[in-house]
């Protein structure tokens, strides 16, 4: 009670440090060894990928894009002219071009053959996933196959994963994708019943076919690309199919230096 | 106090008011919830098991199967395996949502969200 001013600061001071020195002393000694090993690569099990050869992959083909919306229930919404609501549109599995899919890459004076392409893009299902990291509520989670998937029971719509993302690879339903009469989604498709639909609020992504992946079938856009251009398998794997396709060509990743450590390999 | 007489009759009001919703509805018989229309000879669990639990039991199974990949379901009472899903396994035999479902969850003011995505059969094309 007769501390000066002064000596009270001393004292809080010393105070502050020692309880410092404890809680670091404590974080050391009890620090979380999955916490780096879950960011280091995992070489056991399996880590499924997807190898997409753009050789094969025709400029107007949308078979596996439109198999797997159909199959998810991706709802295509219009504006009232009836065209497409590029601004809203929700993508699983979509098209772009060079520049806008390997930006890093690209060069002043790109080939015909490469400004001609329309790239196939979808989530890379990262090692290191930037969405899963920001994600306020955990909706969004790497499973220990390396599918990044989605809880959408979980999800609260804050859209944080899509800012994360450095691929585009996240949508948000800013409407109801369900009809008033709820058999159709926004667009007129019939809705697949074997797959639930969202709602207004929801982000929503590729799940790799995890639905699919259960029952032990590839993801649907593997099975219904006719031209042999999508392999999927375990990366970790060596003697994998998708690991001999990647031994046998140059493949490269979308935006390797963010460190994201994407699952899908383009053979351009 | 000033006015007593007008704030006690004005806070007896009150509160007559404030509870009319409990005194209104006495000698109103509001008949138990019926629900029914089941194919299967019977649930994955007891029927009491069922009426005490689903509601647990599809929370457990949402996050069993999304986050844990874990989608088999043995019953406790048969050890019969099922596959843990309501718009698969729950609606094969209790396909009428509006006479299954609804009937309790009106009855007793609940409204899950589950059909907001998932398919009800009805939605079945």
């Amino acid at each position: 009670m007769e501390d000066s001013r002064r000596e009270f600061l001393k004292k809080a001071g010393v105070g502050s440090l020692i309880g410092l020195g404890v809680v670091s002393a404590v974080n050391v000694v009890t620090e979380k060894k999955g916490e780096a090993s879950s960011r280091s690569s995992n070489k056991s099990g399996t880590r499924w990928g997807m190898v997409i050869d753009m050789s094969k992959c025709p400029a107007d083909c949308k078979i596996c894009s439109e198999k797997c919306h159909s199959v998810h229930n991706v709802p295509e919404f219009r504006k009232p002219d009836g065209s497409a609501d590029l601004k809203n549109e929700v993508k699983w599995l979509w098209k772009d071009n060079y520049n806008n899919v390997f930006p890093s890459k690209s060069g002043q004076f790109l080939s015909n053959n490469l400004k001609q392409k329309e790239f196939l893009v979808l989530c890379n299902h990262c090692e290191n996933p930037p969405c899963v990291r920001v994600c306020p509520t955990q909706a969004t989670f790497s499973r220990p196959d390396g599918i990044v998937l989605m809880d959408f029971h979980r999800c609260i719509g804050c859209r944080f994963c899509m800012a994360a993302c450095p691929y585009g690879s996240r949508s948000f339903n800013w409407f109801d994708p369900r009809t008033e009469d709820e058999k159709h989604l926004v667009g007129g498709k019939n809705i697949d019943p074997n797959f639930p639909t969202r709602e207004r609020g929801v982000v929503e992504k590729c799940n790799f076919c995890a639905e699919r992946l259960a029952k032990n079938q590839i993801p649907a856009c593997v099975e219904a690309c006719t031209f042999g251009a999508l392999t999927f398998g375990n990366l970790n794997d060596p003697d994998s199919e998708i690991r001999a396709v990647l031994a046998a060509n140059n493949t490269i990743q979308r935006k390797p230096e963010l460190g994201t450590g994407p699952s899908v390999f383009y053979i351009v | 106090m000033y006015d007593a007489g007008k704030i006690i009759i004005g806070l007896v009001v009150f509160v007559l008011l404030a509870l009319f919703p409990l005194w209104g509805s006495i000698g109103q018989d509001v008949a138990k919830p019926k629900p029914a229309i089941v194919k299967g000879e019977r649930c994955i669990e007891s029927a009491d098991y069922m009426r005490a639990n689903h509601m647990q039991m599809l929370d457990q199974w949402r996050d069993d199967v999304v986050r844990n990949n874990d989608r088999v379901y043995v019953s406790k009472a048969y050890k019969t395996e099922f596959n843990k899903s309501l718009s698969n396994t729950c609606m094969d035999c209790h396909s009428n949502k509006k006479e299954f479902c609804d009937t309790c969850h009106d009855y007793s003011s609940v409204t899950p969200y589950c059909w907001s995505c998932h398919i009800e059969p009805k939605g079945r094309i």
